[in-house]
């Protein structure tokens, strides 16, 4: 589909390709999302319940492997940017708005129920699969590490076995 | 070399790049269109492959740059994170993603970045997300035992495919040009839209030559460290190269003097080091010498590094590399180790008394003789120096 509203897409895959490879040359390590929302959720628990994350099992090896508050993250201050860079980003282009995007033939509470049931789903894959498609998936493709391209493999394979039985969401 | 981080860059700083990282990330992803759901989604059901033609674009591109920095020597791999593999936790955590991109429309990083912008189906899928992982958390140890199994370490995939890393990226990228001419031919046919799937605009061409150029670079320059391997085997060269030398008097001198200049450098193999090392002295392996770590050792300013081995070819084929290299300061011993222990260490009575200067060093190598075991022996208790390498901590 041609949209001369957005950026040529292998444009954007040249861009952002060179963009990893700066953060690699730079950081050692490569993009991420995931790993803010588990720092995020990390936070709010030991916030909320302080007793709870010092009794738990997964949040005592989080605080083993991270020293300092959870906050104080590399991949949380790279999702503020992201934030600010899409903000500024839709503005130029004109595309800020409130709205609740959805399929022709979905309702809106069906694409509610979806949204929190997929958001869901992702939070639990990405910290089963160690990475979501920016950590895992692309970065991974960029160090060619086996684990990134299975997860890779496995995240568009599940989209595509998939999608036939969620067509009603999007057709 | 890079990684930049920690050494050049601080950790304080590395925040800072954290965020224009993101600004950028963010920026391009809303540019690309992966801040509305039906484009992302559009993948699954052909209309739209916007998502698959961005993404393996990148993929291609870092894959290819990472190759080209590591192969001029710019970035040390053994530093760089690398995904680990946990074989089923990998499969299944990507299978279940891969539904929670059908049922919600984003993936994370996407996710973020639509909510920027004020989609509300975005935040509500944030909201979800956060649900997801506190579920993942709290119910983490009926899911540990699958999350920990096959640990198969940090293989890169043609490691295990078996094939060089070139030929990989290579393969790699023909399957994702003929990818992105067959989504076309789906796209137009789902779409009803007739048009060649390939058009050379300068959009391809451009990225086309690009890509030429980075592989042609790298025929014409081959890889640093296998060009100066090749280079030093040339006995006549390795005879003539220029090279600053130590005498086993003058190395005996700085030892008992405990100059504190002096820094040598070992490049026997570990068991023999292990066996005897010299006070001062760190082991070295020639692939130290391409590393970013241990080089940090041959930078320290108004040292000198005396290069040492069992004989003096090895240390000018050692010390010709590092010269290439740009290190300075480089010296390497008259004779090489073996000559140090016959002349000094294991000093015999010696006939040549007749000269005033030969009566001169043979008074100094008897002292020096009883000193320096001495020194090795004090030297022995602290071991030898340990290098540890570290990998940056990354990931999701």
């Amino acid at each position: 589909m041609e949209n001369s509203k957005y950026m040529n897409p292998y444009l954007a895959g040249l861009l952002l390709g060179l963009l990893l490879i700066a953060t690699i040359y730079i950081t050692g390590r490569g993009l991420g999302a995931s790993g803010a929302l588990k720092s995020f959720t990390v936070a709010s628990v030991e916030t909320v319940a302080p007793s709870h994350t010092q009794a738990t099992k997964f949040y005592k090896e989080y605080s083993g492997e991270h020293t300092g508050s959870p906050l104080m993250n590399w991949l949380v201050f790279e999702m503020v940017g992201v934030v600010i860079g899409a903000f500024i980003s839709g503005l130029i282009s004109n595309r800020l708005n409130f709205k609740l995007e959805k399929g022709p033939r979905a309702t809106t509470r069906i694409r509610v129920i979806g949204a929190i049931l997929g958001g869901m789903l992702w939070g639990f894959g990405s910290q089963l699969g160690r990475g979501c498609t920016s950590g895992a998936a692309l970065s991974g493709m960029a160090v060619m590490s086996t684990g990134g391209i299975i997860t890779m493999f496995a995240i568009f394979g599940g989209g595509y076995g998939f999608a036939y039985f969620f067509r009603k969401f999007w057709l | 070399m890079g990684p930049l981080v920690p050494d050049i860059i601080g950790i304080d700083l590395n925040f800072i790049f954290a965020l224009i990282i993101g600004i950028l990330f963010g920026a391009i992803l809303e540019q690309a269109g992966f801040s509305t759901s039906k484009k992302l989604v559009g993948l699954f059901y052909g209309y739209d492959f916007t998502v698959l033609r961005v993404f393996f674009t990148a993929g291609i591109v870092a894959m290819i740059g990472v190759l080209a920095l590591t192969h001029f020597g710019l970035l040390d791999i053994n530093l760089t994170y690398i995904n680990p593999t946990f074989l089923w936790s990998a499969i299944i955590g990507g299978l279940i993603m891969g539904l929670g991109f059908i049922v919600g429309g984003f993936c994370p990083g996407t996710s973020v970045c639509a909510a920027a912008i004020g989609k509300i189906d975005a935040m509500i899928f944030i909201g979800g997300a956060l649900l997801g992982v506190l579920l993942f958390a709290e119910g983490y140890p009926l899911f540990e035992g699958l999350y920990k199994s096959t640990n198969l370490g940090n293989p890169r995939l043609f490691e295990t495919l078996g094939i060089s890393q070139t030929l990989f990226a290579s393969l790699f990228t023909v399957v994702a040009l003929l990818v992105f001419i067959g989504v076309s031919i789906v796209e137009n046919r789902i779409n009803g839209i007739k048009k060649a799937p390939i058009r050379f605009t300068p959009y391809y061409f451009g990225i086309a030559v690009f890509g030429l150029v980075v592989a042609l670079s790298a025929f014409m320059f081959p890889e640093r460290k296998a060009s100066l391997i090749k280079m030093v085997e040339d006995n006549s060269l390795v005879n003539s190269y220029n090279l600053d030398i130590m005498t086993v008097d003058e190395l005996a001198f700085k030892l008992v003097s405990d100059d504190s200049k002096l820094q040598i450098i070992d490049f026997r193999s570990a068991k023999e080091y292990e066996k005897f090392n010299l006070p001062k002295s760190s082991s070295f392996l020639i692939d130290n010498l391409f590393e970013k770590e241990p080089n940090k050792l041959l930078s320290v300013n108004h040292k000198v590094n005396v290069f040492v081995g069992n004989n003096e070819i090895i240390e000018r084929k050692m010390a010709i590399i590092a010269k290439e290299l740009g290190y300075k300061n480089i010296k390497i011993l008259k004779g090489g180790l073996n000559a140090f222990v016959e002349d000094i260490l294991n000093l015999k009575p010696t006939k040549d008394t007749i000269s005033q200067e030969g009566r001169d060093t043979y008074r100094f190598r008897v002292k020096a003789s009883q000193i320096i075991p001495k020194l090795i022996k004090q030297n022995k208790t602290s071991g030898p120096v340990k290098k540890t390498q570290k990998r940056v901590v990354g990931g999701c």
